[in-house]
């Protein structure tokens, strides 16, 4: 016998909001190094731990620990921390650019830099990711100008996407970043379809795809892990898990599952948890899932844990919605920070070398401001011809829109 | 050399807020990322940094100031030995942004121009649906629709909202300011991002007794969600023989707003329109947004209830009455004429009325008929106003194929033929996907002039 209880409707709500004291005691991160690394080809049900725990090399002391550490080189980390950087600043930019209404809108990545930057290291040419809008990293670490990045947020006659996109919207697949979807989580079973198609023409390429916590509720990443599961094509099932999703906290999308990660065992599919927060520990994950793919062992899923140190938007003021100081009080630091004291640790970088470095990357970024604010910005200077909005609406125009073209003047 | 600080577009869609605090006074030293002042938009309070460093020399508008205007100075910010004294007379540096702050938005700015009360608009009902002496108060569509959900969860204990954002956050759109602390979070559910999810939740609510208001953050974001609004809620009374329907209503912003490109800009009037066991309908005044949505809150269907971004913070008289409600199927005329009709509806009614203004100077008399609900269409009263006037053009920002227009095209011609002096002319969004950049932006929308334009050519002037 047992009692009956009237059902009540459970709503999940975050323990702490704004005006208490920020209090991350329930997020249990283990020690820089404590996790193990199976080979790729484990399979994955000898493997699920793997999504309960976070994979570490950079501990407090800036020193690379454990089996996961050790998958770059001095170079490539300086060229790591430059980019970095070179997006935080080129953020700041942008932000104030907004502030002074020469772009209508903006999406920054603090406290998120080494996910992107880190994660583009260990691909190749041809890969392709389906991003969200939080992944301008991948655009910086793969050599995109920065002038295109901004003319694109100036919606400017320079823009490369020729005024139709939101500010950071941005496409290059020579860069292997396909366009943003203003539409939540569409692109993560476009990814799958993109890794097969790969699979079915046998041409050695893989994706990546990108999601953010709140989105991985969208029916699109359930049916993307369907897929994912039974054709078993090189894709790389990427989760940011930045604790927000605008206002609503991580555990909303996430309801009673442990974790984000664990979601992939319903699939059968092997998952990681990495501490987002830590360069060397993004990449050394993001090469063993892509050596899987490159083995044909199949997908992996690998959530990124985070913190979105800024606000969702240059609409959003995340006050409203929990403690000012909750970012200074994440437990997994900061990225730039983190690498800096690694460099340092290595003895191949200095204070004084990061100044100038900070010093070089500003010029750099301004210099390109210059460049794209003598084309144009929002609404002064050179802007996209009325020509280009009646081109790529079909491969061939059809005669109604050259008739209304020419109505325009074009 | 002095800097004027001027008031930010925080968002897209801003055209003016509430200096809520300074955060710094007059003679302070700032340097570049010092929050300066809190400031509230129509969605959230945010604080606003400094871009240059300096010092307050002057602060130009006092805090607790509503109604600023986007781009009016502020402040202004000096160099060391500068007096603030020299600072009033002291040539104000350009402002980085052209005055306007949304093109589209002040194209179609009410006739009535710029104001104590911008958004006004003071043209009156001709037929109106409030006994006459009714006190009137003015309110935003955004109030009223709040309003109208609020009476309708005091009335009905089964009626609930849910959607992204809507109960802590009070609306991505602040639609639902205040439900949350009224009725708690069993009858204002935030939910996960899933339209698909949670429509077809709802669905499953309203087939289990329940009276369900989902909010949709868009319509455009209502795509993923179309099959449990047609497939299920609008299809299954029918299929179930009449024993089980789908008692909701689903609202949110439909349409253009200003800067937010192709994936955030549809107009899904002539979507929905079309298909049975729906209702549609997409105000224009608060009063309707009001009335309105009280009605499909009651109505035993599923509604479409299609709101718009731009009409969110426009200000009308609404009848302080304590129970408002508007029937469906019943257009409103909002200006008699006699040379043409005009018909529109949502947010297409600023430019209809605006043009008919305009046509008046020039000595064409336009009747402007609101339709107010696209289903059911109103259209005995279209077609008694054709009668009358032998001309209609129609105005709506979807596009051209399959519009709203063409059907009321065809109504007209099979049932007033004979009635018709020249050919029905569709004002209608160009048939292209919404670009983001300003100025392909106002051309990709229907305009004013392309109403006046149109008008001219149906009585041939």
């Amino acid at each position: 016998m047992y009692e009956e209880v009237p059902p009540r409707l459970h709503v999940p709500a975050p323990a702490i909001r704004p005006g208490d004291d920020p209090d991350f005691s329930h997020v249990s991160i283990p020690r820089a190094g404590a996790v193990d690394r199976p080979e790729p080809d484990t399979k994955p049900e000898d493997m699920r731990d793997l999504a309960f725990s976070i994979i570490r090399v950079l501990n407090r002391k800036g020193e690379a620990v454990g089996p996961w550490a050790g998958t770059l080189d001095e170079e490539t980390l300086l060229k790591g921390l430059r980019d970095m950087m070179k997006l935080r600043i080129y953020d700041a930019r942008m932000l104030t650019a907004q502030r002074q209404g020469k772009c209508s809108f903006y999406m920054q990545h603090l406290g998120e830099e080494a996910i992107s930057c880190a994660f583009q290291r260990a691909l190749r040419p041809g890969d392709m990711n389906f991003p969200t809008y939080r992944q301008a990293g991948l655009l910086i670490a793969a050599g995109y100008p920065l002038v295109k990045m901004m003319n694109q947020v100036y919606s400017n006659d320079g823009d490369p996407v020729r005024g139709r996109q939101l500010p950071v919207f941005y496409s290059s697949k020579e860069h292997g970043f396909f366009s943003i979807s203003g539409n939540l989580a569409t692109q993560y079973v476009q990814a799958v379809g993109w890794a097969m198609a790969a699979a079915i023409k046998g041409d050695k390429k893989l994706s990546a795809a990108w999601i953010g916590d709140g989105s991985t509720a969208e029916s699109d990443f359930h049916g993307a892990l369907v897929f994912a599961s039974t054709y078993k094509p090189p894709v790389i099932l990427n989760i940011v898990n930045n604790q927000w999703a605008i206002s609503t906290f991580q555990g909303i999308a996430r309801g009673g599952a442990g974790t984000f990660a664990a979601r992939a065992h319903g699939f059968g599919l092997p998952a990681l948890r990495v501490d987002g927060n830590d360069f060397l520990a993004v990449h050394a994950a993001s090469r063993w899932a892509v050596e899987r793919a490159r083995r044909d062992l199949g997908p992996t899923m690998i959530e990124f844990v985070t913190y979105r140190a800024g606000g969702h938007s240059t609409s959003d003021d995340p006050s409203a919605y929990r403690p000012k100081e909750e970012g200074s009080a994440w437990p997994l630091g900061d990225p730039i920070l983190r690498l800096k004291a690694h460099l340092i640790h290595l003895g191949i970088w200095s204070e004084e070398r990061h100044t100038q470095a900070e010093a070089e990357i500003l010029a750099e970024v301004i210099a390109a401001q210059k460049e794209a604010e003598a084309i144009g910005t929002l609404h002064s200077g050179q802007r996209p011809s009325p020509r280009d909005m009646f081109e790529d609406v079909f491969a061939e125009m059809p005669p109604h829109l050259v008739r209304q073209r020419h109505e325009v003047g074009y | 050399m002095a800097t004027q600080i001027l008031m930010p577009a925080l968002s897209p869609t801003m055209e003016e807020g509430t200096l809520a605090k300074w955060l710094v006074k007059e003679g302070d030293t700032v340097s570049s990322g010092d929050i300066l002042a809190e400031i509230e938009t129509d969605k959230a309070t945010m604080e606003f940094e400094a871009v240059d460093e300096g010092i307050v020399g002057k602060i130009l508008i006092a805090e607790g100031t509503e109604g600023v205007k986007v781009n009016t100075p502020i402040a202004v910010l000096v160099e060391e030995g500068e007096s603030a004294d020299d600072v009033a007379t002291a040539p104000a540096e350009a402002p980085a942004a052209e005055p306007e702050p949304s093109v589209a938005v002040s194209a179609s700015q009410p006739a009535g121009g710029p104001g104590a009360s911008p958004g006004r608009v003071a043209a009156k009902a001709l037929e109106p649906d409030w006994p006459e002496g009714t006190p009137m108060k003015e309110q935003t569509v955004r109030e009223a629709l709040r309003d109208a959900m609020a009476e309708e969860m005091r009335r009905d204990g089964d009626v609930y909202l849910m959607g992204e954002e809507v109960a802590e956050y009070q609306g991505a759109y602040k639609i639902s300011q205040g439900l949350l602390d009224e009725f708690g979070s069993k009858r204002v559910i935030d939910t996960p991002i899933t339209e698909h999810g949670f429509a077809g939740l709802a669905v499953g609510a309203a087939f289990g007794g329940l009276k369900p208001i989902v909010e949709f953050m868009t319509f455009n974001f209502a795509m993923q969600a179309i099959d449990h609004i047609i497939n299920s809620a609008a299809k299954t009374l029918y299929m179930s023989g009449g024993q089980m329907g789908a008692p909701m209503v689903f609202r949110g912003p439909n349409g253009a707003a200003a800067r937010v490109g192709a994936q955030h800009s549809q107009d899904y009037a002539a979507w929905y329109m079309q298909i049975p066991g729906l209702k549609v309908a997409m105000p224009y005044s608060a009063s309707d947004a009001k009335g309105l949505l009280k009605s499909a809150i009651r109505d035993p269907n599923p509604v479409i209830f299609l709101e718009n971004e731009i009409l969110y913070g426009r200000a009308f008289e609404v009848p302080a009455m304590d129970d408002y409600t508007v029937p469906f199927g019943k257009a409103r005329i909002w200006r008699e004429g006699t040379d043409v009709t005009i018909v529109s509806f949502g947010i297409g009614m600023q430019y209809a009325l605006e043009a008919a203004d305009k046509l008046a100077e020039d000595g064409i008399s336009a009747e402007v008929i609101d339709l107010r609900t696209l289903r059911p269409m109103d259209t005995d009263t279209i077609l008694q106003s054709v009668m009358k006037t032998n001309r209609c053009v129609t105005v709506e920002e979807g596009w051209p194929q399959g519009s709203v227009g063409s059907y009321i095209s065809s109504v007209i011609m099979q049932q007033a033929f004979d009635y018709l002096d020249a050919p029905v002319i569709n004002c209608t969004g160009k048939d292209v996907p919404m670009p983001y950049a300003a100025n392909l932006e106002k051309l990709a929308l229907v305009t004013t002039a392309e109403v006046i334009e149109a008008v001219k050519q149906v009585t041939y002037r």
